[in-house]
């Protein structure tokens, strides 16, 4: 991984020197190695601080979104699964191609610094992956760990080692991990009663904080004003008139973002409750998939999505029922 | 806040028996902004129009909700009659109270509940109406059929006399549809041919239509008065203009082991041929999946046979668009497939055929001369069983649930023409109803029973299986309440028919809507029976649902006559309620560019000043002329900055609110 770091590094500065981009969205270092922050690097500040490594989940595609009227460059790193968030932020027109240079790079799964620390392990100095375990230095000495057991939720379903879009790749030889069936979870909410699993979503979504950091991180919100931040819109009084709170505005959100999330799950990598808001938008995406056939929001840029597409091969309406069992 | 007044209107008993009138009137009168609230007996009669005319003078009301029918039925009514006062039209809001409510329940206690709430969110809808001005749209005096059947001819023949230019898009390679296949028709026994064919030369021949044979319609984009069509002529491979339909290409083509598709592939055809006989344009075409040389690059003996050198292997498809006024769906029927009916052995004996194919086998132009033989061997039968409703009024997957209505005439017709023809032959048919509605033909079936002796068993087939050369039909007879085996030499099924498999494309490509059997839908059974819901989309024939000939001619005329109607108007009213664009809101993000149904909707590079931050922003725009208000975008916008005139988001919500509000 520190030998990847160094040739991206290399590469951003030799972009920035000859002028190719203004400026590289990154990772910056943070005051641990587990909380790296995404960052704008230009010749000004330099890339000194600059890191990638374990800890670097973070989505950056949607760092250029602010940047859509500037008529500056941006070269930005992307994973293999921050791909698709860029090709769907391509075909809304949210941001702007022409000025934007992608690097794709490798990935061997990211972890998540909350699983290492549950595992009793503390004063976090250094980690390297070794196949499938990862070596924790800390302060206290060196800890082994199964790799499998602190990868960031969204690494679990990882959807491979392809970059969807990319001008250059760096590192694309790293192996990702395996993935495991996305929509066990959904199956399992799919197969309880109407009351299970209201009450699993109110036991979970009752934490919320309504911080809006799900919203502010998830690279299909990119709406100019969110509904819920326009008081004329009448939706934000709605969002919590009702018993637990907030759940009217993680079913809104789901919904606005359904056939247009392309599953990165950063909704719960972001959320410091722990609520797993990806599932949600999973069901959706299983629905999707099981009435319109497989679709992959984000598979490539300017794609149709069928929730905004009429076709004669379309599921016929009785499909709710029917698959209700009725 | 403005002035509002309620009416609440009984229809006779329709509202009045199951909603407590009273009670909305005195409930209406709670709600904010309403200044008079009254019930009335029938509102849409002119002591009720003048009621409400009298109450807005009297009241200086600014909204106006009637609490009745639905709007489908009377809100064009109430809203002229605003306009008469001076009130704008778009000030007015129908609450359904008797299809949505009075009609559905029988507790008057909830249905006046009911009432009172949808009444509640009409009043706070209209609270939020601003009136609005329609505009004017211009009308393509063109029309155009999808259909060549007999349907659709006329309602071609019709327009094209009233003067309007028309163009008859038909699939096939010749006009005629699936009339043209049959022998002949009930209840008067006139040959068929000699109906339909007269009526595809005068419309070959009219000045006012073009036949565009071979050819399917694409793409419709636009809206009434002003669509554009796009239609994709497939190459025939033979030049239309040139081709003199002489035959000799047919004579001389050593590729002959084609199905011949207009015999039902009873017999065979060449890789080039003429559909039959009378086919118009009677003109050759390649059949390019055998033509052996298309395939395969040999062969080309009909190219030199050709006289007027009219064979052209390199044709291409060719794209023609078009502009039209109003468009008319006459795609028509074809039987189901009876394959998944195992117990009739459709499948396995090929003296067990379908009343089509029979039709074909009785057909003079057929591929017996008109000779009524078996399929297996040729020979004379001396029994035959037919089997109504075969797929007809079957709840299960593999029929229909409809009535297919011709079946029980076309089969009494077949059975009276063979007893007719071939006295020896013993003719059964098994029926569950016999259904003979319609002028002459109770007559015409009591004809065959007493005067041709045909025998009518009541009761269902269990089984056809074959036996020492005979086709034994195993059935209940529920008069005598006994099984019976009948031996048989053929067995005909009376097979469903369905709407032609195109029905569902062309439903979309023209928005209009198809019902679960896949027939599309009229706009009103009794008001609109003609009319699609998608205005400017006509529909004429079997699409619309199963039609005998008679019935078929006479809505073809009368599809026709709406589409006449339309064509004569040089100026169409547009509804003002489209969608906007909020350019403070709009992201720019394409979602309702995408589902927009009807193409309204572009994009431009503004310059936009938000809060004193001026900058170029991509903005949704709607073009007025082409939105017809249907909400899609509305519905896809994540930010809320599309919305539509007269139905917009905050009313919407207003309405869902007042439902709650209890």
């Amino acid at each position: 991984m520190q030998g990847l770091e160094k040739k991206i590094k290399d590469r951003a500065i030799e972009l920035l020197e000859s002028g190719k981009v203004d400026g590289i969205i990154g990772w910056e270092k943070g005051q641990f190695i587990y909380d790296p922050t995404p960052a704008v690097f230009t010749k000004e500040t330099g890339l000194d601080n600059f890191c990638y490594n374990n800890f670097c989940g973070a989505n950056l595609s949607k760092y250029l979104v602010g940047k859509i009227t500037s008529d500056k460059k941006y070269a930005v790193l992307l994973k293999p699964c921050d791909t698709y968030s860029m090709n769907q932020l391509i075909t809304e027109h949210r941001v702007n191609r022409d000025n934007i240079y992608i690097i794709g790079v490798g990935c061997e799964g990211h972890l998540d610094v909350e699983k290492i620390k549950r595992n009793g392990i503390s004063g976090i100095t250094g980690v390297s992956v070794d196949g499938e375990n990862v070596n924790v230095g800390t302060i206290y000495g060196e800890s082994t760990i199964a790799k499998s057991d602190v990868l960031l939720g969204k690494c679990e379903v990882c959807r491979g080692n392809a970059h969807k879009i990319s001008d250059e790749l760096i590192g694309e030889e790293l192996q990702t991990p395996e993935a495991s069936d996305r929509f066990e979870m959904v199956n399992k909410l799919e197969a309880m009663t109407a009351e299970e699993r209201f009450a699993f979503w109110k036991g979970e979504l009752s934490r919320c904080i309504r911080c809006n950091a799900c919203r502010n991180a998830c690279p299909a919100c990119t709406c100019r004003v969110c509904v819920f931040d326009n008081g004329r819109s009448g939706i934000d009084s709605k969002a919590n008139a009702s018993e637990f709170e907030e759940q009217m505005f993680h079913i809104i959100r789901a919904f606005h973002v359904s056939a247009r999330c392309t599953d990165c799950g950063e909704c719960s990598r972001v959320c410091p409750e722990n609520i797993p808001l990806h599932l949600l938008n999973r069901k959706y995406v299983k629905d999707i998939n099981e009435f319109y056939g497989e679709y992959q929001a984000g598979e490539e840029a300017d794609q149709r999505n069928p929730l905004v597409n009429f076709g004669d091969k379309d599921i016929d309406p009785t499909v709710i029922s029917d698959k209700e069992g009725n | 806040m403005l002035k509002i007044g309620v009416f609440v209107c009984w229809c006779g008993s329709n509202i009045a028996a199951t909603v407590d009138i009273d009670q909305v009137v005195a409930a209406a009168k709670l709600q904010p902004g309403v200044v008079m609230a009254t019930g009335y007996q029938y509102m849409c009669s002119e002591n009720g129009q003048s009621l409400m005319r009298k109450a807005v003078e009297e009241y200086k009301l600014d909204g106006v909700v009637i609490c009745a029918c639905s709007p489908r039925m009377h809100e064009a009514t109430f809203r002229k009659n605003a306009q008469r006062v001076g009130l704008n039209p778009f000030m007015v809001e129908i609450a359904n109270i008797r299809e949505h409510c009075s009609w559905i329940h029988k507790d008057k206690e909830q249905g006046t509940i009911k009432a009172i709430a949808l009444a509640n969110a009409a009043i706070a809808k209209v609270s939020l109406n601003a009136p609005l001005i329609s505009g004017e749209s211009s009308v393509t005096k063109r029309a155009l059929v999808i259909g060549g059947g007999i349907a659709g001819l006329q309602t071609a023949l019709d327009i094209a006399e009233a003067g309007f230019e028309v163009d008859v898009v038909e699939r096939q390679a010749t006009i005629g549809g699936n009339m043209a296949k049959i022998d002949k028709t009930f209840p008067t026994l006139d040959c068929a041919a000699c109906i339909l064919t007269p009526k595809m030369v005068d419309a070959a021949s009219h000045e006012n239509i073009e036949l565009i044979t071979y050819s399917e319609v694409e793409s419709v984009k636009g809206f009434v008065g002003s669509f554009k069509a796009t239609i994709r002529k497939k190459a025939r491979y033979v030049n239309e203009k040139t081709c003199t339909g002489c035959g000799l290409c047919m004579s001389k083509c050593p590729s002959k082991k084609s199905k011949n598709e207009f015999n039902l592939g009873l017999d065979n055809r060449t890789s080039i041929f003429i559909p039959f006989a009378q086919a118009i344009p009677n003109v050759a075409v390649i059949d390019p999946q055998s033509c052996i040389k298309l395939t395969r690059d040999k062969c080309g003996l009909c190219q030199s046979v050709c006289e007027v050198k009219a064979i052209d292997f390199t044709m291409q498809d060719e794209i023609i668009e078009r502009e039209y006024g109003a468009i008319v769906v006459a795609t028509g029927f074809k039987p189901i497939e009876v394959d998944a009916f195992d117990e009739l052995g459709y499948t396995q004996n090929k003296d067990v055929i379908t009343s089509l194919e029979l039709e074909r086998l009785m057909n003079a132009a057929g591929p017996t001369g008109g000779k009524l033989v078996k399929v297996s061997d040729g020979s004379h039968p001396t029994d035959i069983t037919f089997i109504q409703c075969v797929g007809s009024r079957d709840c299960t997957s593999r029929g229909k649930e409809y009535c297919s209505k011709i079946c029980c005439m076309y089969t009494c017709k077949h059975a009276m023409l063979i007893r007719d023809k071939y006295p020896d032959i013993n003719v059964n048919v098994f029926y569950i109803d016999v259904r003979t509605p319609g002028k002459n033909y109770d007559e015409f079936y009591r004809r065959a029973v007493e005067d041709f002796g045909v025998n009518y068993i009541k009761g269902q087939v269990g089984k056809v299986y074959a036996e020492d050369g005979k086709l034994i039909v195993q059935g209940s007879d529920l008069i005598t309440n006994e099984q019976i085996f009948i031996k048989s030499d053929m067995v005909v099924l009376a097979s469903a028919i369905e709407p032609d498999p195109s029905a569902k494309k062309v439903a979309s490509m023209l928005t209009a809507s198809i019902d679960t059997n896949n027939f599309l839908t009229e706009a009103h059974a009794k008001l609109r029976p003609v009319e699609s819901p998608t205005a400017g989309i006509f529909l004429s024939g079997v699409c619309q649902g199963p039609k005998d000939i008679p019935e078929t001619v006479a809505q073809a005329g009368a599809a026709a006559s709406k589409v006449i109607g339309l064509l004569v108007k040089n100026k169409l009213v547009t509804s003002p309620c489209i969608a906007t664009t909020d350019e403070l809101l709009c992201s720019g993000c394409s979602n309702c560019f995408n589902i927009c149904p009807y193409g309204a909707i572009g994009y431009e590079d503004k310059l936009i000043n938000d809060h004193g931050i001026r900058e170029t922003r991509r903005i949704a725009v709607v073009n007025p002329a082409l939105c017809q208000g249907c909400g899609a975008c509305s519905v896809a916008c994540p930010s809320g900055a599309m919305d539509l005139l007269g139905y917009t988001n905050k009313q919407i919500m207003a309405e869902v609110d007042a439902i709650c509000k209890r």
